[in-house]
Protein backbone atom coordinates (compact mmCIF):
# COMPACT_ATOMS: atom_id res chain seq x y z
CA UNK A 1 0.00 0.00 0.00
CA UNK A 2 2.81 2.42 1.02
CA UNK A 3 4.36 1.55 -2.60
CA UNK A 4 1.37 2.63 -4.49
CA UNK A 5 1.45 5.89 -2.32
CA UNK A 6 4.75 6.10 -3.46
CA UNK A 7 4.37 5.30 -6.94
CA UNK A 8 1.77 8.07 -6.91
CA UNK A 9 3.38 10.70 -5.31
CA UNK A 10 6.53 10.01 -7.33
CA UNK A 11 5.28 9.11 -11.08
CA UNK A 12 1.64 11.06 -10.63
CA UNK A 13 2.30 14.21 -11.93
CA UNK A 14 4.11 12.99 -15.11
CA UNK A 15 1.49 10.85 -15.46
CA UNK A 16 -0.83 13.82 -15.06
CA UNK A 17 1.09 15.93 -17.88
CA UNK A 18 0.91 13.06 -20.44
CA UNK A 19 -2.95 12.39 -19.58
CA UNK A 20 -3.20 16.34 -20.70
CA UNK A 21 -1.55 16.27 -23.43
CA UNK A 22 -3.87 13.21 -24.79
CA UNK A 23 -6.84 14.85 -23.76
CA UNK A 24 -5.13 17.80 -26.50
CA UNK A 25 -4.47 15.69 -29.19
CA UNK A 26 -7.72 14.54 -28.75
CA UNK A 27 -9.49 17.84 -28.74
CA UNK A 28 -7.13 19.34 -31.57
CA UNK A 29 -7.87 15.47 -33.43
CA UNK A 30 -11.68 15.97 -33.44
CA UNK A 31 -11.76 19.43 -34.53
CA UNK A 32 -9.84 18.48 -37.62
CA UNK A 33 -11.44 15.22 -37.86
CA UNK A 34 -14.85 17.34 -37.74
CA UNK A 35 -14.23 20.08 -40.74
CA UNK A 36 -12.50 16.95 -43.19
CA UNK A 37 -15.78 15.08 -42.41
CA UNK A 38 -18.13 17.97 -42.97
CA UNK A 39 -16.28 18.79 -46.04
CA UNK A 40 -16.35 15.08 -47.39
CA UNK A 41 -19.75 14.53 -46.80
CA UNK A 42 -21.45 17.52 -48.20
CA UNK A 43 -18.60 17.38 -51.29
CA UNK A 44 -20.18 13.66 -51.93
CA UNK A 45 -23.66 15.45 -52.00
CA UNK A 46 -21.92 17.63 -54.73
CA UNK A 47 -23.33 18.64 -58.13
CA UNK A 48 -19.81 18.61 -59.42
CA UNK A 49 -18.12 15.05 -59.84
CA UNK A 50 -14.68 15.65 -59.06
CA UNK A 51 -15.48 16.81 -55.74
CA UNK A 52 -17.32 13.96 -55.22
CA UNK A 53 -14.76 12.01 -56.60
CA UNK A 54 -12.14 13.71 -54.00
CA UNK A 55 -14.52 12.68 -51.29
CA UNK A 56 -14.68 9.26 -52.68
CA UNK A 57 -11.09 8.63 -52.83
CA UNK A 58 -10.02 10.08 -49.53
CA UNK A 59 -12.72 8.11 -47.56
CA UNK A 60 -12.00 4.69 -50.00
CA UNK A 61 -7.86 5.02 -49.32
CA UNK A 62 -8.12 5.93 -45.53
CA UNK A 63 -10.53 3.12 -44.70
CA UNK A 64 -8.64 0.39 -46.42
CA UNK A 65 -5.36 1.28 -44.58
CA UNK A 66 -4.07 0.79 -41.53
CA UNK A 67 -3.70 4.54 -38.80
CA UNK A 68 -0.37 3.46 -38.45
CA UNK A 69 0.77 3.30 -41.82
CA UNK A 70 -0.92 7.04 -42.20
CA UNK A 71 0.90 8.24 -39.49
CA UNK A 72 4.31 7.44 -41.07
CA UNK A 73 3.38 8.91 -44.30
CA UNK A 74 2.67 12.17 -42.44
CA UNK A 75 5.77 12.00 -40.05
CA UNK A 76 8.07 10.10 -41.91
CA UNK A 77 6.69 10.62 -45.75
CA UNK A 78 6.31 14.18 -45.84
CA UNK A 79 9.71 15.43 -45.26
CA UNK A 80 11.22 13.76 -48.46
CA UNK A 81 8.99 16.20 -50.81
CA UNK A 82 10.32 18.83 -48.21
CA UNK A 83 6.96 18.96 -45.71
CA UNK A 84 8.81 18.96 -42.37
CA UNK A 85 6.25 18.83 -39.52
CA UNK A 86 6.81 18.27 -35.29
CA UNK A 87 5.67 14.98 -34.08
CA UNK A 88 2.98 17.07 -32.26
CA UNK A 89 1.18 18.28 -35.22
CA UNK A 90 1.94 15.20 -37.48
CA UNK A 91 0.20 13.28 -35.24
CA UNK A 92 -2.87 15.69 -34.84
CA UNK A 93 -3.27 15.89 -38.56
CA UNK A 94 -2.57 12.41 -39.37
CA UNK A 95 -5.15 11.26 -37.13
CA UNK A 96 -7.52 14.38 -37.80
CA UNK A 97 -7.54 12.87 -41.26
CA UNK A 98 -7.98 9.38 -40.70
CA UNK A 99 -10.85 10.37 -38.30
CA UNK A 100 -12.62 12.72 -40.71
CA UNK A 101 -13.01 9.70 -42.85
CA UNK A 102 -15.38 8.02 -40.33
CA UNK A 103 -16.85 11.21 -39.67
CA UNK A 104 -17.83 11.96 -43.06
CA UNK A 105 -19.71 8.50 -43.15
CA UNK A 106 -21.43 8.99 -39.97
CA UNK A 107 -22.88 12.17 -41.30
CA UNK A 108 -23.76 11.37 -44.59
CA UNK A 109 -25.72 8.31 -43.08
CA UNK A 110 -27.72 11.37 -40.73
CA UNK A 111 -27.97 13.39 -43.77
CA UNK A 112 -29.87 10.68 -45.39
CA UNK A 113 -31.55 10.70 -42.41
CA UNK A 114 -33.63 13.73 -42.76
CA UNK A 115 -36.73 13.90 -44.37
CA UNK A 116 -36.13 15.98 -48.10
CA UNK A 117 -39.47 18.26 -46.67
CA UNK A 118 -36.98 19.82 -44.35
CA UNK A 119 -34.88 21.24 -46.86
CA UNK A 120 -38.04 21.66 -48.97
CA UNK A 121 -39.66 23.67 -46.87
CA UNK A 122 -36.88 25.93 -46.12
CA UNK A 123 -36.21 26.12 -49.65
CA UNK A 124 -39.59 27.61 -50.45
CA UNK A 125 -39.36 30.11 -47.60
CA UNK A 126 -36.50 31.75 -49.63
CA UNK A 127 -33.24 30.34 -47.55
CA UNK A 128 -30.21 30.09 -49.35
CA UNK A 129 -28.56 26.06 -49.60
CA UNK A 130 -25.99 27.23 -47.26
CA UNK A 131 -28.53 28.91 -44.58
CA UNK A 132 -30.44 25.48 -44.78
CA UNK A 133 -27.89 23.78 -44.52
CA UNK A 134 -26.57 25.47 -41.51
CA UNK A 135 -29.81 26.28 -39.59
CA UNK A 136 -32.19 23.32 -40.21
CA UNK A 137 -30.51 20.50 -41.72
CA UNK A 138 -27.22 19.77 -39.79
CA UNK A 139 -28.64 20.78 -36.14
CA UNK A 140 -31.02 17.97 -36.81
CA UNK A 141 -27.95 15.83 -38.18
CA UNK A 142 -26.36 16.42 -35.42
CA UNK A 143 -28.62 15.11 -32.98
CA UNK A 144 -29.26 12.29 -35.14
CA UNK A 145 -25.45 11.38 -35.30
CA UNK A 146 -24.12 12.31 -31.42
CA UNK A 147 -23.99 9.09 -30.29
CA UNK A 148 -21.99 7.20 -33.45
CA UNK A 149 -19.96 10.51 -32.62
CA UNK A 150 -19.43 9.87 -29.36
CA UNK A 151 -17.90 6.37 -30.26
CA UNK A 152 -15.49 8.09 -32.94
CA UNK A 153 -14.51 10.28 -30.30
CA UNK A 154 -13.35 7.57 -27.83
CA UNK A 155 -11.46 5.85 -30.76
CA UNK A 156 -9.61 9.09 -31.67
CA UNK A 157 -8.80 9.55 -27.73
CA UNK A 158 -7.33 5.42 -27.69
CA UNK A 159 -5.85 5.76 -31.20
CA UNK A 160 -3.71 8.89 -29.82
CA UNK A 161 -1.50 6.33 -28.57
CA UNK A 162 -0.55 5.14 -31.94
CA UNK A 163 1.54 8.47 -31.83
CA UNK A 164 4.00 6.89 -29.22
CA UNK A 165 5.74 5.17 -32.51
CA UNK A 166 6.78 9.07 -33.94
CA UNK A 167 8.01 10.39 -30.03
CA UNK A 168 5.06 12.11 -29.19
CA UNK A 169 5.40 11.50 -25.39
CA UNK A 170 1.58 11.14 -24.44
CA UNK A 171 0.79 8.12 -21.80
CA UNK A 172 1.45 4.95 -23.82
CA UNK A 173 5.07 6.03 -24.60
CA UNK A 174 5.75 7.80 -21.11
CA UNK A 175 4.98 4.43 -19.39
CA UNK A 176 7.01 2.58 -21.93
CA UNK A 177 10.10 5.47 -21.06
CA UNK A 178 9.33 4.80 -17.59
CA UNK A 179 9.13 1.04 -17.72
CA UNK A 180 12.74 0.94 -19.33
CA UNK A 181 14.14 2.59 -16.12
CA UNK A 182 11.95 0.68 -13.59
CA UNK A 183 11.40 -3.04 -15.58
CA UNK A 184 7.61 -2.68 -14.07
CA UNK A 185 5.79 -2.97 -17.41
CA UNK A 186 2.45 -5.04 -15.53
CA UNK A 187 2.13 -1.83 -13.04
CA UNK A 188 3.07 1.03 -15.33
CA UNK A 189 0.70 -0.46 -18.41
CA UNK A 190 -2.24 -1.33 -15.77
CA UNK A 191 -1.53 2.39 -14.68
CA UNK A 192 -2.16 3.76 -18.25
CA UNK A 193 -5.26 1.26 -18.71
CA UNK A 194 -6.76 2.84 -16.04
CA UNK A 195 -6.13 6.23 -17.24
CA UNK A 196 -7.10 5.72 -20.66
CA UNK A 197 -10.56 4.24 -18.36
CA UNK A 198 -11.08 7.15 -16.85
CA UNK A 199 -10.77 9.36 -19.63
CA UNK A 200 -13.18 7.47 -22.30
CA UNK A 201 -15.30 7.35 -19.32
CA UNK A 202 -15.55 11.05 -18.87
CA UNK A 203 -15.81 11.38 -22.67
CA UNK A 204 -18.55 9.11 -22.54
CA UNK A 205 -20.55 10.94 -19.86
CA UNK A 206 -19.98 14.41 -21.52
CA UNK A 207 -21.57 12.88 -24.59
CA UNK A 208 -24.53 11.55 -22.06
CA UNK A 209 -25.16 14.95 -21.19
CA UNK A 210 -25.56 16.63 -24.61
CA UNK A 211 -27.27 13.37 -25.69
CA UNK A 212 -29.75 14.09 -22.58
CA UNK A 213 -29.83 17.80 -23.64
CA UNK A 214 -30.37 17.71 -27.50
CA UNK A 215 -32.65 15.20 -28.43
CA UNK A 216 -35.28 15.68 -26.36
CA UNK A 217 -37.42 16.92 -29.70
CA UNK A 218 -40.05 14.30 -30.93
CA UNK B 1 -51.44 49.89 -66.25
CA UNK B 2 -52.67 47.16 -64.40
CA UNK B 3 -52.06 43.49 -65.26
CA UNK B 4 -52.72 40.09 -63.41
CA UNK B 5 -51.13 39.69 -60.04
CA UNK B 6 -49.42 36.28 -61.56
CA UNK B 7 -49.35 35.77 -64.84
CA UNK B 8 -48.55 31.99 -66.18
CA UNK B 9 -47.74 31.37 -70.12
CA UNK B 10 -47.73 28.20 -71.50
CA UNK B 11 -45.22 26.67 -68.60
CA UNK B 12 -44.16 23.58 -69.32
CA UNK B 13 -42.20 20.43 -67.08
CA UNK B 14 -41.11 17.01 -67.77
CA UNK B 15 -39.39 14.74 -65.77
CA UNK B 16 -37.42 12.34 -67.84
CA UNK B 17 -39.30 11.47 -71.07
CA UNK B 18 -42.68 11.84 -68.88
CA UNK B 19 -43.97 15.42 -69.66
CA UNK B 20 -46.03 16.18 -66.94
CA UNK B 21 -46.97 20.17 -67.75
CA UNK B 22 -47.33 20.35 -71.25
CA UNK B 23 -47.95 24.08 -71.61
CA UNK B 24 -50.58 25.72 -68.66
CA UNK B 25 -51.46 29.37 -68.51
CA UNK B 26 -52.79 30.96 -66.24
CA UNK B 27 -53.81 34.74 -64.84
CA UNK B 28 -54.51 35.66 -61.44
CA UNK B 29 -55.78 38.73 -60.13
CA UNK B 30 -55.70 39.87 -56.50
CA UNK B 31 -57.13 38.63 -53.56
CA UNK B 32 -58.74 35.90 -55.37
CA UNK B 33 -58.87 31.95 -54.41
CA UNK B 34 -58.07 29.22 -57.11
CA UNK B 35 -58.88 25.79 -56.16
CA UNK B 36 -56.82 23.13 -58.63
CA UNK B 37 -58.28 19.54 -58.78
CA UNK B 38 -57.34 16.48 -60.83
CA UNK B 39 -56.15 13.04 -60.22
CA UNK B 40 -52.99 11.93 -58.68
CA UNK B 41 -50.63 12.74 -61.72
CA UNK B 42 -52.35 15.14 -63.89
CA UNK B 43 -49.60 18.06 -62.90
CA UNK B 44 -51.42 20.02 -60.46
CA UNK B 45 -48.74 19.85 -58.09
CA UNK B 46 -45.77 20.50 -60.52
CA UNK B 47 -47.89 23.75 -61.42
CA UNK B 48 -48.26 25.27 -58.28
CA UNK B 49 -44.48 24.58 -57.72
CA UNK B 50 -43.51 25.80 -60.70
CA UNK B 51 -44.96 29.17 -59.02
CA UNK B 52 -42.40 29.60 -56.92
CA UNK B 53 -39.88 27.54 -59.28
CA UNK B 54 -39.80 24.78 -56.57
CA UNK B 55 -39.83 23.06 -60.01
CA UNK B 56 -37.89 24.43 -62.30
CA UNK B 57 -40.24 24.91 -65.95
CA UNK B 58 -38.18 23.90 -69.09
CA UNK B 59 -39.96 26.40 -70.82
CA UNK B 60 -42.99 29.05 -70.06
CA UNK B 61 -43.02 32.26 -69.13
CA UNK B 62 -44.09 33.58 -65.13
CA UNK B 63 -45.12 36.88 -63.84
CA UNK B 64 -45.24 38.15 -60.58
CA UNK B 65 -44.57 41.20 -58.41
CA UNK B 66 -41.79 42.94 -59.81
CA UNK B 67 -40.51 39.59 -61.00
CA UNK B 68 -40.78 38.07 -64.63
CA UNK B 69 -38.94 34.79 -65.27
CA UNK B 70 -38.75 33.75 -69.00
CA UNK B 71 -38.17 30.01 -68.85
CA UNK B 72 -38.22 29.91 -72.59
CA UNK B 73 -34.96 28.63 -74.42
CA UNK B 74 -34.26 31.60 -76.31
CA UNK B 75 -34.61 33.98 -73.40
CA UNK B 76 -31.33 32.04 -71.91
CA UNK B 77 -32.76 32.89 -69.08
CA UNK B 78 -32.16 31.29 -65.35
CA UNK B 79 -33.03 32.65 -61.97
CA UNK B 80 -29.71 33.68 -60.24
CA UNK B 81 -29.66 32.56 -56.25
CA UNK B 82 -30.67 35.62 -55.14
CA UNK B 83 -33.71 35.93 -57.34
CA UNK B 84 -35.05 32.29 -56.92
CA UNK B 85 -34.83 33.28 -52.89
CA UNK B 86 -36.51 37.02 -52.72
CA UNK B 87 -38.96 35.11 -55.05
CA UNK B 88 -39.70 32.83 -52.64
CA UNK B 89 -39.72 34.69 -50.10
CA UNK B 90 -42.73 36.55 -51.02
CA UNK B 91 -44.74 33.68 -51.57
CA UNK B 92 -45.61 31.43 -48.69
CA UNK B 93 -46.05 27.68 -49.56
CA UNK B 94 -47.65 24.80 -47.01
CA UNK B 95 -46.74 21.22 -47.99
CA UNK B 96 -48.80 18.16 -47.41
CA UNK B 97 -46.46 16.82 -44.67
CA UNK B 98 -46.08 20.61 -43.08
CA UNK B 99 -42.22 19.88 -42.69
CA UNK B 100 -41.88 22.13 -39.36
CA UNK B 101 -38.38 22.46 -38.19
CA UNK B 102 -38.36 19.41 -35.56
CA UNK B 103 -35.60 20.58 -33.82
CA UNK B 104 -37.01 24.26 -33.16
CA UNK B 105 -40.02 25.34 -31.03
CA UNK B 106 -43.32 26.37 -32.48
CA UNK B 107 -41.88 29.83 -32.33
CA UNK B 108 -38.82 29.53 -33.09
CA UNK B 109 -40.29 27.88 -36.56
CA UNK B 110 -42.47 30.42 -36.85
CA UNK B 111 -39.91 33.81 -36.47
CA UNK B 112 -36.85 31.94 -38.02
CA UNK B 113 -37.39 33.34 -41.24
CA UNK B 114 -38.59 36.66 -40.61
CA UNK B 115 -35.23 37.34 -38.60
CA UNK B 116 -32.07 35.75 -41.09
CA UNK B 117 -33.97 36.94 -44.18
CA UNK B 118 -36.23 39.87 -43.13
CA UNK B 119 -33.40 40.77 -40.64
CA UNK B 120 -36.07 41.57 -38.03
CA UNK B 121 -34.95 41.72 -34.49
CA UNK B 122 -36.23 38.98 -32.27
CA UNK B 123 -38.30 41.49 -30.29
CA UNK B 124 -40.19 42.41 -33.49
CA UNK B 125 -40.30 38.57 -34.80
CA UNK B 126 -41.39 37.33 -31.46
CA UNK B 127 -43.96 39.42 -30.91
CA UNK B 128 -45.47 39.50 -34.29
CA UNK B 129 -44.89 35.37 -34.07
CA UNK B 130 -47.12 35.48 -30.99
CA UNK B 131 -49.60 37.47 -32.55
CA UNK B 132 -50.16 35.28 -35.45
CA UNK B 133 -49.88 31.83 -32.71
CA UNK B 134 -52.77 34.14 -31.09
CA UNK B 135 -54.91 34.13 -34.15
CA UNK B 136 -54.59 30.21 -35.21
CA UNK B 137 -54.72 29.66 -31.62
CA UNK B 138 -51.77 27.93 -30.36
CA UNK B 139 -50.33 30.48 -28.67
CA UNK B 140 -50.16 28.16 -25.51
CA UNK B 141 -48.27 26.44 -27.88
CA UNK B 142 -45.67 28.45 -28.63
CA UNK B 143 -42.77 26.81 -26.45
CA UNK B 144 -43.71 23.48 -27.76
CA UNK B 145 -41.80 21.17 -30.07
CA UNK B 146 -43.28 20.32 -33.21
CA UNK B 147 -43.14 16.47 -32.03
CA UNK B 148 -45.82 17.27 -29.66
CA UNK B 149 -48.54 18.58 -31.52
CA UNK B 150 -51.58 16.50 -33.51
CA UNK B 151 -51.34 17.02 -37.21
CA UNK B 152 -53.56 19.76 -37.71
CA UNK B 153 -51.74 21.97 -34.98
CA UNK B 154 -48.69 20.82 -36.81
CA UNK B 155 -50.29 22.16 -40.07
CA UNK B 156 -51.36 25.58 -38.51
CA UNK B 157 -48.23 26.29 -37.60
CA UNK B 158 -46.86 25.81 -41.21
CA UNK B 159 -49.51 28.20 -42.51
CA UNK B 160 -48.69 30.88 -39.74
CA UNK B 161 -45.07 29.84 -40.44
CA UNK B 162 -45.48 31.02 -43.72
CA UNK B 163 -47.66 34.03 -43.32
CA UNK B 164 -44.56 35.52 -41.04
CA UNK B 165 -43.00 36.15 -43.95
CA UNK B 166 -46.01 38.51 -45.03
CA UNK B 167 -46.19 37.18 -48.46
CA UNK B 168 -48.08 38.29 -50.98
CA UNK B 169 -49.16 34.93 -52.38
CA UNK B 170 -50.10 31.45 -50.73
CA UNK B 171 -49.52 28.06 -52.49
CA UNK B 172 -51.33 25.35 -50.69
CA UNK B 173 -49.91 21.75 -51.91
CA UNK B 174 -52.36 19.22 -50.51
CA UNK B 175 -52.25 20.79 -47.26
CA UNK B 176 -55.21 18.31 -45.91
CA UNK B 177 -54.18 14.92 -47.56
CA UNK B 178 -51.94 13.46 -44.47
CA UNK B 179 -54.59 14.95 -41.91
CA UNK B 180 -57.00 12.33 -39.66
CA UNK B 181 -60.23 13.25 -41.15
CA UNK B 182 -61.55 15.05 -37.88
CA UNK B 183 -58.01 17.15 -38.10
CA UNK B 184 -59.22 18.26 -41.70
CA UNK B 185 -61.54 21.26 -40.61
CA UNK B 186 -59.35 23.05 -38.47
CA UNK B 187 -57.48 24.11 -41.05
CA UNK B 188 -59.57 24.45 -43.49
CA UNK B 189 -61.12 26.98 -41.38
CA UNK B 190 -58.15 28.99 -41.08
CA UNK B 191 -57.61 28.77 -44.82
CA UNK B 192 -60.80 30.15 -45.13
CA UNK B 193 -60.69 33.02 -42.93
CA UNK B 194 -57.33 34.29 -45.01
CA UNK B 195 -59.46 33.79 -47.63
CA UNK B 196 -61.70 36.17 -46.56
CA UNK B 197 -59.20 38.48 -45.47
CA UNK B 198 -58.39 39.09 -49.02
CA UNK B 199 -55.11 37.04 -49.27
CA UNK B 200 -54.39 35.28 -52.99
CA UNK B 201 -54.50 32.07 -52.76
CA UNK B 202 -54.00 28.86 -55.03
CA UNK B 203 -54.30 25.47 -53.45
CA UNK B 204 -53.97 22.24 -54.72
CA UNK B 205 -56.82 20.07 -53.17
CA UNK B 206 -59.31 16.59 -52.88
CA UNK B 207 -61.33 18.81 -50.44
CA UNK B 208 -64.49 19.43 -53.28
CA UNK B 209 -66.58 21.08 -50.81
CA UNK B 210 -63.90 23.45 -49.64
CA UNK B 211 -63.43 24.14 -53.19
CA UNK B 212 -66.83 24.72 -53.68
CA UNK B 213 -67.16 27.13 -51.03
CA UNK B 214 -64.67 29.17 -50.67
CA UNK B 215 -62.53 29.37 -53.85
CA UNK B 216 -63.40 32.23 -57.15
CA UNK B 217 -62.49 29.52 -59.41
CA UNK B 218 -61.53 25.84 -59.71
CA UNK B 219 -59.17 24.34 -62.60
CA UNK B 220 -58.93 20.77 -63.58
CA UNK B 221 -56.17 19.53 -64.40
CA UNK B 222 -56.08 16.39 -66.85
CA UNK B 223 -52.76 14.97 -68.04
CA UNK B 224 -50.37 17.76 -68.14
CA UNK B 225 -53.21 20.13 -69.22
CA UNK B 226 -55.51 22.59 -67.49
CA UNK B 227 -58.82 20.56 -69.17
CA UNK B 228 -61.45 22.77 -67.81
CA UNK B 229 -62.01 25.80 -65.46
CA UNK B 230 -64.42 28.40 -64.39
CA UNK B 231 -66.47 29.32 -61.00
CA UNK B 232 -66.96 26.25 -58.87
CA UNK B 233 -70.75 26.37 -59.53
CA UNK B 234 -70.37 25.70 -63.05
CA UNK B 235 -67.02 23.48 -62.73
CA UNK B 236 -68.26 21.29 -59.98
CA UNK B 237 -72.23 21.37 -60.79
CA UNK B 238 -72.04 20.92 -64.38
CA UNK B 239 -68.67 19.85 -65.62
CA UNK B 240 -68.26 19.75 -69.69
CA UNK B 241 -66.03 17.42 -69.80
CA UNK B 242 -66.63 13.40 -69.21
CA UNK B 243 -63.20 13.00 -67.71
CA UNK B 244 -64.03 16.17 -65.36
CA UNK B 245 -67.14 14.11 -64.62
CA UNK B 246 -66.02 10.76 -64.00
CA UNK B 247 -63.47 12.22 -61.72
CA UNK B 248 -65.83 13.90 -59.24
CA UNK B 249 -68.09 10.83 -59.35
CA UNK B 250 -65.14 8.49 -58.22
CA UNK B 251 -63.59 11.28 -55.57
CA UNK B 252 -67.43 12.19 -54.04
CA UNK B 253 -68.29 8.79 -54.30
CA UNK B 254 -65.81 6.61 -53.84
CA UNK B 255 -63.96 8.30 -51.17
CA UNK B 256 -64.28 7.37 -47.21
CA UNK B 257 -63.42 10.43 -46.06
CA UNK B 258 -64.83 13.47 -44.88
CA UNK B 259 -65.33 14.70 -48.65
CA UNK B 260 -67.71 11.92 -49.21
CA UNK B 261 -70.83 14.19 -47.10
CA UNK B 262 -69.92 17.29 -49.01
Amino acid sequence: MNQLFGDIALYGPGFMRAAWLVLWLTVLTIIVSWICGLAAALAQRSDYRILRGIAGFYIWFIRGTPALVQIFIIYFGLPQLGIRLSPFTAGVIALGVNSGAYVAEIIRSGLSAIHKGQTESALAIGFSHAQTMRTIILPQVFRIILPSITNESISTLKNTSLLSAITVVELTLYAQTLISATFRPFDFYIAVAVIYLALTSVLTQLANWLERRYTRLS
Amino acid sequence: MTGPFLKLREIRKSFGDNEVLKGVSLDVAQGEVVSIIGASGSGKSTFLRSINAMEMPQSGFMEFGGYSFDYRAESRFHPTQAQLQSLRAEIGMVFQSYNLWPHMTVLQNVIHAPMMLRGQSKADATAEGEALLSRIGLYEKRHSYPGRLSGGQQQRVAIARALAMKPKLMLFDEVTSALDPELVHEVLTLMASLAADGMTMLLVTHEIAFARDVSNRVLFFDQGVMAEQGPPDVVLKNPESPRLRQFLHRILHDAPSSEAQA
